[in-house]
This record gives structure tokens, C-alpha cells and sequence, in this order.
């Protein structure tokens, strides 16, 4: 799949949002005022920015607002709803500690609660789509919860809790990538399926429909992401897990290394992200001669 | 909107069924399509440079060729052609957000709203096949109608109320018609010709069928027609020609 700056950024940004919403709903900073107020707005600021670059990938932004009528069958319009509610209890749980210094628990777990689900809504966008063998594993909606988490403790300054969730995304992601190369093969489509020609043997594409490019193959045959993909893997995982986990949990980071420790995870995850996207195989390459790896 | 319609309630199924032993690979069909759905429902198709070095343009129908090979036997050739299935389980609507992507509850044809559609992509994501692409000048999603404003379409003769591309088929390789209606041509065609879906396991339930080609035969070990006529030899040569034989055999 096209690997498309906006989403990397967008899930990348508004995964640490919500990430951070749902730490800062259950514990939000002893100190209160101003500290809680920095930590909101920060949360909110990443989730927004993330919702904006979503809008840059869409060809008609201006009735992105339409999304949000489908809930009751689209991932992607449930996606939108979850997160808009959550920006909005979330900001009045916020306010609530800012301005008049109370802390309402209720109110704060439902902010954490509705975070998670907007990343497990994320997700499910990506891992419903069959004819995307990679994504569609329920480990798809457990790595954006798991990135999301651990990111957002980090933020949030849990870095012990910060550290675990580390190791477990870490086990997460390895799981991803293996079971993932074997996705599309796994999947039972191949161009023999594809063209139902198995029966008159191995089945070659002779010639393409036409002789250019077009949108399928821009679009979902995108193959840049496989050369280098096992450097990007080891990038991927040293900076987004192995570092900040050894970091955390080794050591009693203050703000400077605390520092290097988020823009490492962060670094990594975009890294991650891109290849989410980039090694993911469409079956619709199976036309265009694309096969499963041996 | 973007559920899908209740199975029991689709009074029809309407869709296409391609013959891949008669077609030729003549590509009438995607022009055909192309002129017919550019100039009439919907946006036009857009074709983005097109006499410059990388033309790109939408296309609702495209005609693949695949060659078959089995050890010991003559390949193969089959062209393909590819255009919307019209699902009874299609994954491209029921993940639209915003309710523009829409299976009819009438005849089944799979629908775009265009002046709802956000042009996020998700449905061509969704769609296995490939059936569905964003156009590039008007970032909405195209794709095929099923020629949705000919087959009901009174101001047009009653021949040419069939899709285009079944309309200009020269071959007769496209067949057209209600595929849940057991008394229908396209059913019985279905029927007797062993009519299959692609990518079953996708679970997407086509409406539209493929005719698998004839195997071809296995020349190997038949008898040789025209080998005895081609070979050489003099035998029975009279006239100048057998004294020209015997001359040349001497030197």
C-alpha cells in the first residue's frame, strides 16, 4: 500500500494524543492547575493535529463532516465519533481540574476508556479489509492500542508503566511482522483464485491493461517498501522499543534523557508506521503479476 | 445507508456474465465504457496528461491477459476482462463513512453518491478486485454503473438498453441480465457453462460470473496435417523439373 505522508503522520500524532488522554484520565499530575494544563492541552493539540492530517488525504475535505453519519457500519465513521467525544470529555474532565480544581474520577475514566477505543477504532479500519492479508489480524487494533499506550506514558511521564508497555509492544510487533509475511500466503488468494484459471495451470500476467501507471497500482502495488525492509525493522524496533525500554526501565530518566526517550519512541513508530503501510500487499497485485513471497 | 440491503429483500441481481473462451482481448469494451460514462451519470473520467509521457487515466473496465502454462502442454492465452462485481457482500460499502457508497435494494447495483463522497479511498482499499478508482481531477470515487442510466433509460432505443460494454461486445463475450431469476439467459448460461466467482475465498459473493475458457488441445500426440505436405522430396519429379533433379544429383 502507498505508504501516504498524512496517515503516518495522522495515526502516528493522534495514537500519542489518545494515548496520553487515557493516562491523563485515569492519573492525571498530582500537582493539578497549570501542570494538568499543559499536559490537556498537549494531548489535545496531538490528537487535533492528527485529525487535521487526516484531512489532507481525503479528495473532498470540505464534507469530511459527513463522516461522521455511518456509525453503525463503518469503522471509519466510528473512528470520528469516538474521537470527537473523547476530545470532548476529555477537555471537560481537564477543564474541570484546571479551572475549578476538581478532580471527577467517573469523568476521567470515561475519557481513558473512549481514547482506547478511538485507537482501537483506528485499528479496526486497517484490520477489516480481507484483501489486505497483513492488516486484517486482530494484532492490527493491539499494536495501534499498544503504540498509543506506550507512547502516551511516556508523555504522561509513566515511565515504569511506560517501560512494560514497551517490552509488551515490542513482543507485539515481532508477532506482527512474522505472522505478516506469511499473511497474504496464508490468505488462500492467489492469482490462480483471482482469475479462476488454476485449473489450465501456474497463471502469468502476458500483458497489463494498459501500458502506464494508474490509481490501483499507485494507490495499493506499492513496492519501495520492500528493499530495505529489514534495515527499517531493525531502525523501527531499536528506536521505538529496544532504546526507550532500556531507558525506562534501566535507568531513572530526568527530563533531558526523559526527552530522548519520547523522540526515540516517536522516531520509531514513524518508521513502524511506514512500513505498516508500505509492506502491506493488496490482492489486487495478484492482476498485475504481483505474487506471494515463497 | 451503507449496510448493506437484506438479502431476501433484493428483488433482483442484476449483473454481468464474460465469456473468457470468446473474448478476444479487443479492448471495444473499455472505450466503449469510457465514452459512455465520461459523457453521462456522474463526474467524467478523468485522463490526466494524455499525450505527455505518463498518461494516467480512470478507467471502470480493464482487460488483463493472463497466459496459463502446465508442464508438457501448449500455454495458454486467456484475456480478462475486469470491472465492478456488483457483491452481495461488498466490502466497499458497508466501510464508507459517509454513506455515499450504496448496494440497491432493487436491483443490487453497487452505487456512488458522488455528491457524498469524501474521496478518502477506504473502498478501493476495500474492494479485492481492484474495481474501484479514485479519479484524478475530480478526487471522487468512480466506478461501474452497471450503465445505470441505459438499462432503464426510455429516451434510448430498446436494444441499446443494456451496458455499454455488453453493447459493443463484438465478440458476444459479455451477457447482461438478473442473475437471482433461475428462467434468465445469464442464469442458464451460468448454468451450463459452469459459470464461476473470482476469489471466492474473499467471501464477497460476486453477482458478476466468469465462463471458464475451453482447455486447449493437446497437440503433442495427434496427427500430423500438414507435416507430410511440407517435407521434402523428388519423388514422382518428371518433366524439366526430374531432369533437373537427376542433372543436379550427378555434380
Amino acid at each position: 500500500m502507498h505508504p501516504a505522508p498524512s496517515l503516518i503522520v495522522f495515526t502516528t500524532l493522534s495514537g500519542l494524543g489518545f494515548g496520553l488522554m487515557a493516562f491523563l484520565g485515569i492519573d492525571p499530575p498530582a500537582k493539578g492547575g497549570w501542570v494538568m494544563a499543559v499536559f490537556a492541552a498537549l494531548a489535545l493539540a496531538l490528537a487535533g493535529a492528527g485529525l487535521v492530517a487526516s484531512l489532507w488525504h481525503l479528495g473532498h475535505p470540505e464534507r469530511a463532516w459527513k463522516a461522521l453519519s455511518q456509525w453503525r457500519s463503518s469503522w471509519l465513521s466510528r473512528e470520528g465519533v469516538l474521537a470527537m467525544a473523547t476530545m470532548a470529555v476529555f477537555g471537560l474532565h481537564a477543564a474541570l481540574i484546571v479551572l475549578a480544581g476538581t478532580q471527577v474520577a467517573l469523568l476521567g475514566w470515561l475519557a481513558a476508556l473512549l481514547a482506547v477505543a478511538t485507537v482501537v477504532a483506528t485499528g479496526m479500519i486497517y484490520a477489516q479489509l480481507r484483501a489486505i492479508p497483513r492488516w486484517h489480524s486482530p494484532l492490527t487494533p493491539l499494536l495501534f492500542v499498544l503504540y498509543a499506550l506506550a507512547g502516551g506514558a511516556l508523555l504522561a511521564g509513566q515511565v515504569t508503566v511506560g517501560g512494560w508497555l514497551l517490552l509488551a509492544l515490542g513482543a507485539a510487533q515481532l508477532a506482527g511482522w512474522h505472522l505478516g509475511d506469511g499473511a497474504l500466503a496464508a490468505s488462500g488468494t492467489t492469482a490462480e483464485t483471482a482469475t479462476g484459471l488454476g485449473h489450465l495451470g501456474r497463471v502469468r500476467l502476458l500483458e497489463s491493461p494498459h501500458t502506464g501507471r494508474n490509481y490501483l497500482l499507485d494507490e495499493m502495488v506499492f513496492r519501495v517498501g520492500r528493499k530495505h525492509a529489514a534495515k527499517l525493522r531493525l531502525i523501527a524496533f531499536a528506536l521505538a522499543v529496544a532504546l526507550p525500554a532500556a531507558i525506562a526501565l534501566l535507568t531513572e530518566p530526568h527530563h533531558l534523557l526523559g526527552g530522548v526517550l519520547v523522540l526515540s519512541h516517536v522516531a520509531g513508530t514513524v518508521v513502524a508506521r511506514w512500513l505498516f503501510y508500505a509492506q502491506a500487499e493488496h490482492v489486487v497485485g495478484l492482476y498485475y503479476g504481483a505474487r506471494a513471497r515463497a | 445507508m451503507t449496510s448493506l440491503p437484506d438479502r431476501t429483500a433484493t428483488d433482483k441481481s442484476l449483473g454481468l456474465v464474460i465469456d473468457l473462451d470468446t473474448c478476444v482481448g479487443c479492448h471495444a469494451c473499455v472505450i466503449s465504457c469510457k465514452e459512455w460514462n465520461t459523457s453521462n451519470y456522474g463526474a467524467p473520467l478523468a485522463d490526466l496528461d494524455p499525450y505527455g509521457a505518463e498518461p494516467l487515466g480512470t478507467f471502470l473496465n480493464r482487460i488483463h491477459t493472463f497466459e496459463t502454462a502446465q508442464p508438457g502442454k501448449p500455454a495458454q492465452v486467456v484475456h480478462f476482462p475486469k470491472s465492478c462485481l456488483h457483491c452481495e457482500d461488498a466490502p466497499c460499502v458497508t466501510v464508507c463513512p459517509t454513506g455515499a457508497s450504496y448496494k440497491r435494494q432493487d436491483d443490487g447495483i453497487v452505487l456512488v453518491n458522488e455528491s457524498d463522497c469524501i474521496g478518502c479511498g477506504l473502498c478501493a482499499w476495500a474492494c479485492p478486485y481492484g474495481a474501484r478508482e479514485m479519479d484524478g481531477a475530480e478526487k471522487v470515487m468512480k466506478k461501474c454503473t452497471l450503465c445505470v442510466d441505459r438499462i432503464y433509460n426510455e429516451n434510448i432505443p430498446e436494444v441499446d438498453r443494456i451496458p455499454s460494454c455488453v453493447r459493443t461486445c463484438p465478440a458476444g463475450a459479455r451477457h447482461f441480465g438478473d442473475l437471482s431469476d433461475p428462467d434468465s439467459s445469464v442464469f442458464k448460461l451460468v448454468e451450463a457453462r459452469g459459470g464461476f466467482d473470482l476469489m471466492p475465498e474473499q467471501g464477497t459473493k460476486p453477482v458478476n460470473k466468469y465462463l471458464p475458457p475451453r482447455p486447449k488441445t493437446d497437440t503433442s500426440d495427434g496427427p500430423d496435417v500438414l507435416g507430410p505436405l511440407l517435407a521434402e522430396g523428388t519423388e514422382g519429379a518428371g518433366g524439366f523439373l526430374g531432369w533437373l533433379d537427376r542433372a543436379l544429383d550427378r555434380i
